[in-house]
């Protein structure tokens, strides 16, 4: 490149690391591999982790697609997709899921099913699930190694006996491939689902803590619950029990995010905006 | 009758340890203080065999090594030498040769440990309840109401209030704290429980209610245990064998009645006359 800057930001060494990173995430699945994290122009912790992982994957003949929140517009996304797109001359970016052979998002899986051929990269601020009850790393990896999870089922326990129910909203407890428990990353419950057998591969990125973990395809995910106990979604019915609907695309499966408009309702709207938008196109013909 | 542990030539130094360590230390000279390295010897040499249903007592002063007998053995902490051999239904297993897993498994399946110290023993961020849930959730069991069962079945065994299971044990009275402990430790209905001191610190009304609790599980459950205590009166009660420690050396062992009425040894004698 001209200005002396390697395609992709990163040295191919780097890369190189990444991949071997990647490739030993996917093989074992639900393990935290370490590795060693770049210093990134921007701040770890706004989606360094994520970041490298589409650096060290993309290539010239990708079609990139950068989501935060749901959302292609809001600044996390802006500023990667610009990033992105600046170090690495010759490559697409798009809003649409459809068109996407690489996606980078952070706290959403997208609404619409992914293909085999695409992959999802997750940012991810706290990798290991058993943060909550365990501060030590060390004493976690023995815990992790030993598929010791006791601690955090009594965390569910303790919230059914003093809630009636598993209050944990996003960062859902995983159970990868019958052994290793992950933390998803920030997605709502809604996402956890797809994680399970999933056509894409799904790989998480944490740049701060220096850990890069995957769910490959067709591997199973099963969120943390009781035999009596099942793991739920969240419930988007209103007073008179009917599914609330997007404002905007009146869907009425896709996971909604509440705000109270200018006049001061309360009103809800699909998370996903290029699915939004597409539900829109489809009702206009 | 059935052995359950076969416990041979236990030894745990703390420190670096040197060659003279245990032939300068012990009763006869009068300190577990290695003169030579500085290491503590605090177990050399104890072997004993327990049998299923059996109680046997471990007596001593304080730093006499008889919490660090069955921490041991409770895999605590790891001896410098010596083996223990646990009879499980499964077959023979060489506590001090299983690899990590293995011993995490008999640790919360097999064996059952009481501390003097609920804080050792509890974890006082969850409630009575999530602490039996804790150990039924490490043996499998993941059905809600089946665990929420057996705790309040457990709690209820051993007194405490069921309604109160849902509370902090840090808002109990110590000596309720003691019997969630036990709870905690008969969850899985371990063969073998250790009790490390329990009635110590605990006023003689409760002292004695949780010593009957305790020989009630015997007779119930036909549990060996290894009660670790400096008090005679609960050696008395409890006991059928006795060792008598000093210094990490074992220095008097035999029937309790036995010793509290003959000792042979002039420390038990000084002991037991001393008993108030």
């Amino acid at each position: 490149m001209s200005n002396g800057i390697n395609f992709a930001f990163l040295d191919e060494y780097a890369k190189r690391e990444i991949r071997r990173s990647v490739i030993k995430a996917i093989c074992i699945p639900g393990y935290q591999v370490p590795y060693s994290s770049r210093e990134m122009p921007m701040g770890r912790g706004f989606g360094t982790g994520g970041l490298q992982l589409t650096l060290a994957l993309i290539g010239a003949d990708d079609t990139l697609k950068v989501i935060d929140q749901g959302s292609d517009d809001s600044v996390n996304a802006v500023n990667l997709r610009k990033f992105i797109e600046m170090t690495c001359p010759g490559i697409d970016t798009t809003t649409h899921l459809q068109e996407a052979t690489l996606i980078q998002s952070r706290h959403r899986i997208p609404e619409q099913a992914l293909r085999a051929d695409q992959i999802l990269v997750l940012q991810v601020p706290y990798p290991d699930a058993l943060v909550i009850v365990e501060p030590s790393e060390d004493k976690r990896k023995i815990m992790h190694g030993e598929a010791d999870y006791s601690r955090l089922l009594v965390k569910l326990y303790e919230d059914i006996v003093k809630f009636d129910e598993i209050t944990i909203s996003h960062r859902y407890p995983t159970r990868i491939n019958g052994h290793y428990i992950i933390d998803p990353s920030p997605i709502p419950r809604y996402d956890v689902p797809k994680l399970h057998n999933s056509e894409a591969l799904i790989l998480f990125g944490a740049g701060r803590e220096k850990k890069i973990y995957a769910v490959p395809p067709h591997c199973l995910a099963e969120p943390l619950a009781f035999d009596d106990v099942p793991f739920r979604i969240e419930d988007f019915t209103d007073s008179h029990g009917e599914r609330r609907a997007c404002k905007l695309c009146a869907s009425q499966t896709s996971f909604l995010d509440e705000f109270i408009d200018q006049q001061g309702e309360r009103v809800y709207q699909c998370s996903d905006s290029d699915f939004c938008e597409q539900q829109q196109e489809l009702a206009h013909g | 009758m059935d052995k359950i542990l076969e416990v041979k030539g236990l030894s745990q130094v703390y420190g670096k340890g040197c060659d003279l360590c245990f032939a300068s230390t012990g009763p006869e000279f009068e300190t577990n203080i290695c003169p030579h390295c500085g290491s503590i010897v605090a177990l050399h040499d104890l072997s004993f065999d327990l049998y299923k249903g059996e109680i046997l007592g471990i007596m001593g002063e304080s730093g006499s090594g008889k919490s660090t007998a069955v921490k041991c053995l409770y895999f605590d902490q790891m001896p410098v030498s010596g083996s223990a051999l646990f009879f499980d239904d499964s077959g023979q297993k060489p506590l001090f040769k299983l690899n990590p897993a293995q011993r995490r498994s008999l640790r919360n399946h097999r064996f059952g440990m009481v501390y003097q110290n609920p804080n050792l023993g509890l974890n006082f961020d969850i409630s009575a309840g999530g602490n039996i849930a804790e150990r039924l959730l490490m043996s499998q069991v993941m059905n809600y109401s089946e665990i929420r069962e057996r705790a309040r079945e457990l709690l209820a065994r051993t007194e405490v209030l069921t309604e109160r299971m849902d509370e902090l044990p840090k808002n109990f009275s110590g000596g309720m704290q003691q019997r969630v402990q036990i709870a905690k430790a008969l969850a899985t209905r371990p063969p073998l429980l250790l009790l490390d001191e329990v009635t110590t610190g605990l006023d003689l009304s409760v002292q004695a209610k949780i010593l009957d609790l305790i020989l009630e599980i015997q007779s119930e459950l036909n549990t060996a245990m290894i009660v670790v205590t400096h008090d005679l009166g609960v050696i008395r009660l409890l006991a059928g064998r006795t060792l008598v420690m000093k210094y990490g050396r074992v220095i008097e062992r035999g029937l309790t009645d036995q010793i509290l009425e003959d000792p042979q040894h002039a420390y038990t004698q000084q002991l037991v006359a001393s008993a108030l």
